[in-house]
């Protein structure tokens, strides 16, 4: 199974949910979101969010910044 | 009255929320995870800001446990954003990552001057306000932008003393006191800071707090100068809540002027 993952083809055979790739690519789920094809998902949805083949994924996190 | 007592009891209030400092510290430009800790711990800050970008894997530690740990609050901005949509839509990215309803909105109109583009700022905050979101639009240093920002109700307005990164400090200072003088949400003067002198200036002219990065993160000993804008800022602060004297075109003897000896 392959999604576009922050512009990146990724294999992520075996994640079920954004809740598991987004603790398998961060370590955390503290301090990230995501937008699942141009629509950005709640944190409350991530758990049951299903990981599907061909998403567009952007996964972003709080960075150093003015 | 005391030092202390002329200092405390004066916190700075904004969006409902008390903050025991009036020094808001921006993180970008820091060299390092261990300087930003660095510079919250000398700043005294209470809410400092942050930019949203994709997950780097590569990237040892996150920003937002060093802020933790400090106890400081987090304001994430929407740096980088040209329009009212892609600022309205990283805006809600970061109150999903971040869980907080604060924004520093940030829509720049290019590169070149990364000043703020008043027709998407305005759009942005309106959209962002009707969304539940507490705005803090960074936006040019305009009395009637300011004034339309609050309209759209804004919970502050932070007016550029200079473009971003320049260290130029306040170039139009007559307009930073208009927008002070009919503000009815907290200033915060914020881009332009080169060094502690126009800290001092921002809050001698009235602004109730002030937001700096670069000229701490990019100072050749940053802790040393965190250190010295929060003292600016609380001085800045002081010296307006006391009252300067007029500004007078000839001298003026501070000595008694009777009772002169004959010598």
């Amino acid at each position: 199974m392959t999604i576009s993952l922050n512009g990146t083809d990724v294999d992520v055979s075996g994640v079920r949910t954004l809740a598991e790739l987004i603790e398998q690519r961060t370590g955390t789920t503290r301090g990230s979101a995501v937008v699942v094809d141009d629509v950005v998902v709640p944190r409350a949805e991530w758990a049951a969010f299903p990981i599907t083949d061909g998403q567009r994924i952007e996964l972003i996190t709080a960075v150093q910044g003015g | 009255m005391t030092y202390s007592q002329a200092v405390d009891g004066d916190p700075f209030m904004v969006a409902g929320v008390e903050l025991p400092s009036r020094l808001i510290l921006g993180t970008g430009g820091a060299p390092s995870m261990a300087v930003v800790d660095e510079v919250l711990a000398a700043s005294g800050t209470a809410l400092c800001t942050v930019a949203m970008r994709r997950v780097d894997p590569s990237t040892a530690g996150s920003i937002v446990d060093v802020i933790d740990r400090r106890g400081v609050r987090v304001l994430p901005n929407t740096a980088g954003c040209r329009t009212a949509a892609e600022a309205v839509r990283t805006a809600q990215l970061a109150r999903e990552a971040l869980e907080t309803d604060w924004v520093k909105l940030e829509v720049v109109a290019d590169e070149r001057t990364l000043l703020p583009d008043p027709i998407e700022l305005l759009a942005a905050a309106e959209r962002l306000v009707a969304d539940g979101f507490r705005v803090f639009p960074y936006t040019n240093d305009d009395p009637v932008l300011a004034r339309r920002l609050q309209q759209a109700g804004c919970v502050a307005v932070m007016p550029l003393g200079s473009p971003i990164g320049t260290g130029l400090g306040i170039r139009n200072p007559h307009n930073i006191e208009l927008i002070v003088a009919e503000a009815v949400v907290p200033v915060v003067l914020d881009a332009g800071i080169g060094t502690a002198s126009d800290a001092a200036l921002a809050m001698e002219l009235g602004c109730d707090a002030v937001l700096l990065a670069t000229a701490v993160t990019r100072a050749q000993r940053p802790a040393l100068m965190a250190a010295a804008m929060a003292d600016a800022v609380r001085a800045g602060r002081l010296a307006r809540r006391a009252g300067r004297i007029p500004k007078r075109h000839h001298a003026q003897a501070s000595s008694p002027t009777e009772g002169m000896p004959v010598l």
